[in-house]
């Protein structure tokens, strides 16, 4: 089980308002998280994955606390070791395909089986200046993946890809999901997205003003 | 014409770029993601160099180096090294006077990198320093090249600060920028011309260089 429990200032517009989430996560399930732009998705994924720390609240994951700011407890995100797919997909200049994977993991028969399921067997000396914005997506969700993480946080992840890429890289990593018992957690701002998929979801509200 | 001043300064401007760039890398990489006020205060004083007149520079690290007053009475008593008017004094003072030069650059690139590369990089379980060696700094390599070649030519032209606390010992700390005050001040005006006009030459073609390596990318130092 995941639990979260926390409250975070967000600042935006010029105005502070806070994000308060409590939320338990059942380990090995797919959440939807989903609510209007500004409400804090992006920021509370940020969290879990321990890359910016709330004000108050604990996150425990799998009896392991990662976060609980009465204790002073905050596990690093090294150590936490989550997958994260970036909204704006953050991969590196420097690296092809291949090399972001290795980067990421030494297991090159995975390696193989990644590049197969993004269909990118053929970019992999490709550097991410020279892929299409659906590649280059794909190859983000790819580098999450290569870690075989217990947990995964998607941002926005199929929002470049076209309905049966979308549709077909979804399948497998569904497969790959479930062969790894891995918990997701997915953020979209469309509502009908992964209809059918997600066992539970989680609606992030406009946040309350700040003090 | 006596080519010792120039193999000097070049001597000096390699060794000064070198370890610049060991200190220079990592002081750069904590500026940009501290948020303390030490940060500013070390900035400051990273600063001082570009605005202090050299020769006020030259006179304090003469105070503080000449083996009658502190450090340099403390370096000379345990460890017989005297830095003022040796060559080690003039990479000394060249290291401090082109700081500012190496790290500015630098610092820059690094802050201007989305911060979701290094997040990207962590959360892959990779360290700070496996971040910074396999993320960050590849992908800043023009600007390190550009903080390299400015501190080199900067070195190349110092005069004030090295003649400070270098002075104008043939050999040991005559560096061709004082070779060519000399030879003004002896009115041998065909080595002084001969001195510019290497100084002038290493200079535009080291830039030049740099400008074409970098796909005429190279930032300006003033921008």
């Amino acid at each position: 089980m995941i639990s979260i429990d926390i409250e975070k200032s967000l600042n935006s517009h010029n105005h502070l308002s806070v994000l308060q989430i409590t939320q338990e996560i059942p380990v090995g399930s797919i959440t939807k998280i989903y609510g209007p732009s500004g409400a804090g998705k992006t920021t509370l994924i940020k969290v879990i994955a321990g890359l910016t720390r709330p004000e108050k609240g604990r996150i425990r994951f799998n009896d392991i606390t990662w976060l609980d700011t009465e204790n002073g407890i905050f596990v690093s995100p090294q150590q936490r070791k989550v997958g994260l797919v970036f909204q704006q997909y953050a991969l590196f200049p420097n690296m092809t395909v291949l090399q972001h994977l290795r980067y990421a993991t030494n297991d090159e028969t995975w390696i193989k089986q990644l590049l197969t399921i993004g269909k990118l067997e053929a970019f992999a000396q490709q550097k991410p200046e020279y892929l299409s914005g659906g590649q280059q997506q794909r190859l983000a969700i790819l580098r999450a993946m290569a870690t075989k993480p217990q947990l995964l946080l998607m941002d926005e992840p199929f929002s470049a890809l076209d309905p049966e890429m979308k549709t077909e890289l979804i399948n497998d990593l569904q497969y790959l999901w479930k062969e790894l018992a891995t918990t997701v957690l997915v953020v979209s701002h469309n509502p009908l997205e992964l209809e059918g998929i997600f066992q539970q979801e989680i609606l992030i509200k406009s946040p309350v003003a700040g003090a | 014409m006596d080519l010792s001043p120039v193999i000097l300064t070049l001597k000096l401007a390699a060794i000064t770029t070198v370890l610049l760039l060991l200190i220079g890398l990592p002081v750069a990489w904590w500026l940009s993601k501290s948020k303390s006020i030490l940060k500013l205060i070390i900035e400051a004083i990273i600063t001082m160099p570009l605005v202090l007149p050299p020769s006020v520079l030259g006179f304090y690290l003469l105070l503080a180096f000449s083996p009658q007053h502190g450090i340099g009475k403390w370096l000379r008593d345990v460890f017989d090294v005297q830095l003022v008017f040796s060559f080690p004094g003039l990479i000394l003072a060249s290291v401090i006077y082109s700081l500012p030069f190496m790290i500015g650059p630098i610092k820059s690139a690094l802050q201007q990198l989305p911060p979701s590369l290094a997040q990207a990089s962590y959360t892959l379980g990779k360290s700070e320093r496996q971040t910074f060696m396999h993320v960050l700094l590849p992908n800043i390599r023009a600007s390190v090249l550009t903080a390299a070649t400015l501190t080199f030519v900067h070195t190349l032209g110092e005069f004030g600060v090295v003649l400070m606390i270098g002075g104008n010992i043939p050999g040991v700390t005559r560096v061709a920028s004082i070779a060519v005050y000399d030879a003004v001040e002896n009115q041998d005006y065909s080595s002084a011309n001969a001195y510019s006009l290497i100084l002038f030459g290493i200079t535009f073609i080291t830039v030049i260089s740099v400008f074409v390596f970098n796909k005429y990318k190279a930032k300006s130092p003033l921008e």
